[in-house]
């Protein structure tokens, strides 16, 4: 029966092989980019392909992310029919590296020098065992604070440096009749704030131990607890209909002076630039009160798909088109996020864009670069599941703060 | 012998050719629905994560899945949630479907009118419900903006009252299909008993009560049978009204099973979760086909 099945996927391959001979070999692109920005931004990526004689086939799924266009890549897989390249985050990178399924980039990444310029915490999901599967295209960093600056300068409230300022800030907020915190009430959306909480809360190794060690005394510890009470006075201070909001609904709300703050990823910048707004006039950008210091990251990636053993033309130049300097400051301009390698000049990203490679670079060398919990760059899919669960049914009052933390160490315990 | 034979192959061409011609329908069904169940029962004890993978790890997937309180969480919904649509479904149809037994005039525009949201998808009345339901534009709105302030409906963004929307949503959908099979039922009952019954005296209420619904039991147990699997596997509608959410507030056992076979990369447990939704499905339907059986001997 296997062998039968063997024998008709490859009959079908070697047919589809037939049939593509014809056309010029090109690079078949799963993603999920699907909004206009994006979709602008991959359009110099085509061109640049197309510049060098090889075409491009779009393969787009819709979903922001990237669940749905996971699902497809395992049918595919499954069928022995793997795209080229798929955009992927994290450790699904990893897992699909298991399955062994990624081809081998060492020979395009020793020629272009990638190992120098890309950074260690980024690499630990581009390489693996020692051979680069993937190509990085940007670096989102997710412990930023959105803020309307006109309703803070009206309300006297100067940028919070540490949690205690911060608590003040939101204060001042609600006592002026001023949504203090816009918020979407959508799992991610709260563990990404969780991320920052627990960053500013426990500092860098506290993180460390608990959300990438999966140590169970620093899951359920104290300052675990405390985590959780800022996350429910966080809770006291969104709207009553925040859930199940859109994030990019949340950053509309700053944008028009509903709310003060929002917490979230520097893709929320993209809504602000799209809407006109300048970053230090209209809008401000810093870091979550306490996490100064420190970056949580998630990196969109291209994984190369294995195409029978060696990697094709087709593939190395796509990759090496993705990790080129030029690339990666037209695609990042557009996108919010910060380039991939630490070595491309970032004068053409605004002020906060400035200020995001700033960080990461100074970040990356003192190392405080942390990949994201709620992001999928900590932990593998399974347990950042687990980890919604818990933060997003305390969040939403089913757990005081102490069953929370107990919950979480059990949660993660069963998903590894 | 060429005439001796060609009878006898005639024959027995005749009496092959019923099963050569439900072959293949019965060959794929054996493969892909009996094959597939006992492949997912294999897959809920072994160590599959991303993909399938086959090494043996016993209880595991399902002492993991019971000790998940999300699982819990989906448990409860789920118990909540039957009983009270297979019961307001079953209490609405019955009620419907005697309103329209009065040999009242325009019964057949009026069925079509209680029948049409079975024609919906489960999706399409999900997503109507939401915007209705949504405090911020919905109901809770529109009373707002027609003067009554004090008015406050927001059981979808309460992680206490979520649930119960689907509910609503659930019996809108369903209540005109149990209340055509109820009318179904009450066609079928003899004239003669009811005349004789209103012969010997009997009021209205002691007709309904003592006659009409007792001889309605197959009804009642075909709404029941077909609510209690819709029930259980209801997925569409929970997705789009709620999305699983307040927080995990409405997950469903159906949803629960998706998450953690596809995007969590724990099918085992996923898998795990299906066996025992199949055995929650086969625990109703076992004893139905039984006694469906039992009754044509």
């Amino acid at each position: 029966m296997k062998k039968m099945i063997k024998g008709a996927l490859i009959a079908s391959t070697c047919l589809m092989g037939a049939a593509q001979i014809a056309q010029a070999e090109d690079v078949e692109v799963l993603h999920w980019w699907t909004s206009g920005g994006e979709a602008s931004a991959l359009n110099v990526l085509k061109q640049d392909l197309e510049g060098q004689g090889i075409g491009w086939t779009d393969m787009p799924v819709a979903g922001g992310g990237g669940e749905q266009a996971m699902t497809v890549l395992r049918a595919r897989v499954t069928a022995g029919n793997a795209p080229t390249a798929v955009q992927m985050l994290g450790f699904d990178i990893l897992d699909w590296a298991d399955q062994g399924a990624l081809a081998d980039l060492n020979a395009t990444a020793a020629e272009q020098g990638w190992d120098d310029v890309v950074p260690d915490a980024l690499k630990a999901f581009a390489k693996v065992d020692g051979k680069w599967v993937s190509a990085p295209v940007n670096v989102h960093s997710t412990n930023w604070v959105w803020a309307n600056k006109s309703v803070l300068d009206a309300n006297g409230i100067a940028v919070p440096e540490t949690w205690d300022d911060f608590v003040a800030a939101v204060d001042t907020l609600s006592a002026a009749g001023i949504t203090p915190i816009a918020h979407g009430g959508q799992a991610w959306q709260d563990a990404t704030v969780f991320d920052a909480v627990v960053m500013s809360t426990g500092g860098p190794e506290f993180y460390k131990a608990a959300f990438v060690d999966l140590d169970p005394e620093a899951l359920n510890s104290d300052t675990m607890v405390e985590a959780f009470n800022r996350m429910a006075f966080i809770r006291e201070n969104v709207d009553d209909n925040f859930s199940g909001r859109d994030w990019n609904l949340a950053t509309a709300m700053v944008m028009n002076g509903e709310a003060g703050f929002q917490m979230m990823g520097d893709w929320a910048k993209g809504e602000f630039l799209n809407a006109g707004k300048v970053p230090g006039e209209d809008f401000l950008c810093f870091r979550f009160p306490g996490t100064q210091d420190q970056v949580t990251f998630n990196a969109d990636q291209f994984a190369m798909f294995d195409q029978g053993g060696e990697v094709s033309a087709e593939q190395s130049a796509l990759a090496s088109a993705i990790l080129s300097p030029s690339f990666q400051v037209a695609f990042n301009k557009v996108k919010g996020s910060v380039p991939a390698r630490t070595d491309v000049d970032g004068s053409d990203l605004d002020a906060c864009g400035q200020q995001g490679m700033k960080d990461l670079a100074a970040a990356a060398s003192s190392g405080n670069l942390f990949g994201s919990m709620a992001h999928g760059h900590a932990a593998p899919a399974s347990v950042k599941n687990a980890v919604y669960d818990v933060v997003t049914a305390h969040f939403n009052g089913e757990y005081d703060a102490a069953t929370a933390a107990e919950e979480l160490a059990t949660a993660v315990e069963i998903a590894q | 012998m060429a005439d001796t034979s060609s009878p006898d192959m005639r024959t027995r061409l005749q009496n092959w050719l019923p099963k050569l011609v439900l072959a293949p329908s019965f060959a794929l069904v054996l493969f892909f629905v009996y094959g597939f169940i006992l492949f997912t029962i294999y897959l809920s004890f072994s160590d599959s994560r991303l993909l399938p993978s086959y090494g043996l790890v016993g209880w595991e997937n399902y002492s993991k899945l019971f000790r998940l309180s999300h699982w819990e969480t989906a448990i409860t919904n789920l118990a909540v949630f039957a009983t009270l649509y297979i019961v307001i479904c079953s209490v609405i149809g019955l009620l419907l479907a005697i309103l329209l037994d009065q040999k009242i005039r325009g019964e057949g525009v009026l069925r079509p009118i209680y029948l049409y949201p079975m024609a919906l998808s489960f999706i399409v009345t999900g997503t109507a419900w939401k915007w209705m339901l949504d405090p911020g534009i919905g109901i809770e709105n529109t009373m707002h903006l027609w003067g009554w302030e004090s008015f406050a409906f927001d059981w979808i963004k309460n992680r206490d009252y979520a649930i119960y929307t689907v509910v609503l949503a659930a019996v809108w959908q369903s209540s005109g299909f149990t209340m055509a099979m109820f009318l179904a039922g009450l066609r079928g009952i003899d004239n003669e008993i009811l005349k004789a019954a209103q012969m010997d005296g009997a009021s209205n209420w002691q007709l309904y009560r003592r006659i009409i619904i007792p001889q309605l039991r197959p009804a009642f147990l075909s709404a029941f049978v077909i609510l209690s699997h819709l029930a259980i596997k209801s997925y569409d509608l929970v997705i789009a009204l709620t999305g699983g959410g307040p927080g995990r507030a409405t997950e469903l056992p159906a949803t629960f099973m998706y998450s953690y076979t596809f995007s969590r990369n724990q099918m085992g447990i996923g898998a795990s979760s299906a066996v025992i939704m199949l055995m929650t499905v086969a625990a109703i339907m076992v004893p139905y086909l039984y006694a469906e059986l039992k009754e044509k001997k």
